[in-house]
């Protein structure tokens, strides 16, 4: 049974790793396809609304702020993790998990509040893009914030053992993908409107 | 009291049910009577507990491999009995109504494409990819078992909301690519758009995750000295398939989803007002769909490889030039997806360059063709099942390769747009490219997946049925085509096509009589399995690695793993007398322990599509909870592998 478990951890390294990475390649592809989308529909208002008419600067930097923030203190975790120091790597995956719950928190009040003054994704094409992107974006968040759970309570239980320092790293992965494809929405889809 | 109900049942009724006509029911009740046959079997024979711990629960990559095929035999017959019932209607329907209502004729050949691509030839694909891949390159089993259950599973979900369909609702009317307009919720609110979209994006996501598996598997578990350039040819095609899905599929996923946004949410991607583009969606939709097909294909070329230097007794000819060419087309594919189209009116300048693109892809493909020839030049041709299905291919492709380069020019495209010219090209090479591509693989593997081999009376019916039937089936819908008869039609008037289309129907009877055929060596081959046993492992005088074990292979395929030094290492080593040296292996053999993640990932996925289909949104809410909490306790599991001691011989060495 020692024998079982040690192979599985001799595996982890490698394979997962170049799994996750062609994961990611298609999850690019997948943001690309709604970027081109986006890019083909953003001025199809329909006589609804412009990002102009709706976006808030504040929010966004705020947004924008708490997103990279977090990027810096899931770096920080795995970094404390890799050092074994588990206490260190549970705080700042969690402060990650805070942050990206923030980010959550702030993206619903936008578009709950887009949706109130009559610019739901029903309105025009370009909402329907919009809120589409934006909302992959978050479910993509989303996901990632039940994976930091699980992994805080991994840490917890099992220490910096060799899978849960693979998931984490892979967790890390993730969570930076997910900031460069926020960096590409910011630059994208919010600055050109804001400008 | 309604609202109750709705909640609990969403849009599902009553009235969902197939009472509306006797074609519709009696279909149902097919269906149904299948699924309680099946059961009734199983619970007759006592077989549950096998069933369960064998298969169902099983993570073995030649078990699901297995499966796969199975599920994509059982698909093969419910698309071709759609097949034969369109080919029955437009044989009838001259100046008439047929056998078949409009609305029901629609939903057939929506239900055949949508079956025939993705719940019989993917599944028939990944089958075969997932039994063979890891024994020929030397692995013990593919990177990540657990996944690959999953993606069988999700896969059989997307196959089982696809059949439920027929029972319970009403399937697509809007053609296997579900063009808007029409498949948007304004002009076909039902539930068939709704089904056709959830069923492909459920077992999209498991095909995704067969790809990834895949290129892993390649990359990472090939035995030592297994070179990029020493891999058998299946096992490249297999490679770039396996990349072709991870870059494609996201295209399918977006497309499906966005369309299904515009239906459920009432979002306009898609439709005429509100700011919609419909021409965004046929460009998604293609650039998946066009790598699909090569996707389909590459894997079948992989195997028509293998198959002819093994049934010629002669090394594969011009081994780098197939390599090549298969990775060109790879590249290629994604250039080429707007000649679905070129009547859209992108431009005569934008038509130019996608038409060039497609007939550049002829090139290589055609290299491969005359490497297969040369490959048969000179060589002692053993004229068994697999052998007759690769050369009817190399007969029957070039025909449709030509077509296709017609196709492929935008003026002759603009009259053959959307005609039966159309069909009848992707059918030969769909058929004769793809399908039988599997069926020669199917026969090909089929000793060593069960130890014994397939009778070669029937194969050889079987093939002569499918040979001749495809070719009287479609050969008529090409000058179908070029007289002008657009595709899907119900009925018409124009009685000069009445002749030709019976003849269609006589080809469609033929190839039932294959179809009945390939049941019948099935049959009569378990029956003589004695007889027909493979005691060797090596029927065919095989030339890679997985002709080197027992049929069937063992749990963990190799007592050892061989080093290889050569090209068909396992031929060289016949060859020469010297038995294929065992790598150094420090680490203990593994084999992974069976799990429940697979079905309850599919019971998930199943969940999910059902309520998001009908509305019933406690449901797919249930579905996506449990697929989350699956995973979740997956990952909290330990030691899910059990070493086996292979004994003294195998340690000794």
């Amino acid at each position: 049974m020692i024998a079982a478990s040690e192979h599985v951890r001799a595996q982890v390294g490698t394979d997962t790793e170049l799994g996750f990475w062609l994961y990611l390649m298609s999850d690019a592809v997948l943001f690309g396809l709604i970027f081109a989308t986006f890019a083909v529909m953003s001025t199809n208002f329909a006589d609804g609304p412009s990002g102009a008419d709706l976006f808030d600067m504040k929010n966004l930097a705020y947004q924008t702020a708490l997103l990279l923030t977090s990027s810096l203190t899931i770096a920080l975790a795995h970094r404390a993790a890799m050092d074994t120091h588990t206490v260190q790597a549970v705080l700042w995956l969690g402060i990650t998990c805070l942050l990206g719950g923030g980010f959550l928190l702030l993206e619903l009040h936008e578009l709950s509040g887009f949706v109130e003054r009559d610019a739901g994704p029903g309105r025009s094409g370009y909402l329907s893009a919009f809120f589409t992107l934006v909302g992959t974006h978050g479910l993509h968040v989303t996901a990632g914030l039940i994976w930091g759970v699980t992994l805080i309570v991994q840490l917890m239980i099992k220490g910096t053992e060799k899978r849960v320092l693979s998931r984490l790293n892979r967790l890390s992965l993730f969570w930076h993908f997910l900031d460069i494809v926020w960096i590409c929405v910011f630059s994208l889809v919010y600055l050109p409107e804001l400008m | 009291m309604t609202d109750d109900l709705s909640f609990l049942f969403g849009r599902l009724g009553l009235d969902a049910l197939p009472f509306y006509s006797w074609v519709a029911l009696s279909g149902a009740l097919v269906t149904v009577a299948g699924g309680v046959g099946f059961l009734a079997i199983v619970t007759w024979l006592g077989k549950w507990r096998e069933l369960w711990t064998g298969w169902l629960t099983t993570v073995d990559h030649k078990r699901l491999g297995i499966m796969y095929i199975v599920l994509a035999l059982v698909m093969l017959v419910r698309g071709f009995v759609d097949a034969i019932m369109m080919r029955l209607q437009q044989a009838m329907a001259l100046n008439s109504e047929g056998y078949l209502p409009p609305e029901h004729f629609e939903q057939i050949f929506s239900s055949h494409g949508t079956i025939m691509i993705f719940f019989m030839a993917m599944p028939f694909m990944t089958g075969l990819m997932n039994f063979v891949i890891p024994l020929q390159i030397g692995a013990r089993d593919v990177a990540f078992p657990t996944l690959n259950a999953i993606s069988f599973w999700l896969t059989a979900a997307g196959a089982g909301l696809m059949l439920i369909s027929l029972v319970i609702g009403k399937f697509s009317t809007a053609g296997w690519t579900g063009y808007p307009p029409y498949s948007g919720v304004e002009f076909t609110p039902g539930v068939g758009v709704d089904y056709w979209i959830w069923s492909i994006l459920i077992s999209g996501v498991g095909t995704t995750m067969t790809g990834i598996n895949f290129v892993v598997t390649i990359l990472r578990k090939r035995a030592p000295g297994m070179l990029l350039m020493r891999m058998p040819l299946f096992t490249w095609t297999a490679l770039c398939s396996s990349i072709l899905i991870i870059f494609a599929f996201p295209a399918l996923t977006v497309s499906c989803a966005m369309l299904a946004l515009d239906r459920t949410l009432g979002m306009h991607f898609f439709t005429n007002d509100s700011g919609g583009n419909v021409m965004n969606y046929m460009n998604l939709f293609w650039i998946w769909g066009h790598p699909e097909v090569y996707i389909l294909i590459l894997p079948a070329f992989g195997i028509f490889s293998e198959v002819v230097a093994t049934f010629s007794s002669k090394r594969l000819f011009g081994y780098p030039s197939l390599v090549y060419a298969t990775a060109v087309i790879s590249i290629l594919s994604f250039t080429v997806w707007l000649h679905h189209f070129f009547t859209m009116g992108a431009g005569a300048n934008v038509n130019a360059v996608f038409g060039i693109a497609t007939m550049v892809i002829a090139v290589p493909t055609g290299v491969k063709v005359f490497d297969w020839l040369f490959t048969m030049f000179r060589g002692r041709i053993r004229f068994e099942p697999p052998m007759l299905f690769t050369i009817g291919f190399m007969c029957l492709f070039v025909i449709g390769g030509m077509t296709g380069v017609l196709l492929a020019i935008p003026p002759i495209n603009y009259s053959t747009h959307n005609t039966t010219f159309l069909v009848a090209h992707f059918h030969n090479m769909i058929i004769p490219g793809v399908l039988f591509g599997y069926l020669a693989g199917y026969m090909y593997w089929f000793p060593k997946a069960l130890g014994f081999r397939l009778n070669r009376t029937w194969g050889v019916r079987a093939f002569w049925l499918w040979l001749i039937g495809f070719l009287l089936a479609f050969m008529p819908l090409y000058f179908l085509g070029l007289m002008g008869m657009p595709r899907r039609m119900e009925s018409y008037s124009n009685p000069e096509w009445q002749p030709l289309l019976l003849i269609a129907f006589a080809g469609a009877f033929l190839i039932l009589l294959g179809i009945v055929s390939l049941a019948i060596q099935l049959a009569i081959s378990i029956r003589d399995r004695q007889t027909l046993a493979d005691a060797t492992g090596d029927p065919w005088d095989g030339r890679t690695l997985e002709w080197s074990m027992p049929s069937p292979p063992p749990p963990w395929n190799f007592d050892e793993v061989p080093v290889v030094e050569t090209r068909d290492a396992f031929h060289e080593a016949k060859l020469t007398g010297r038995p294929l040296s065992p790598a150094d292996e420090d680490e203990a053999v593994m084999v992974p322990d069976n799990t429940i993640v697979g079905p309850c990932m599919g019971l998930a996925g199943f969940c999910v599509g059902f309520g998001a289909v009908w509305f019933m949104w406690w449901l797919a809410l249930a579905g996506l909870a449990l697929a989350i909490a699956t995973l979740i306790a997956r990952s909290f599991a330990e030691n899910t592998e059990q070493e086996i001691d292979l004994g003294p011989k195998a340690r000794a060495t």
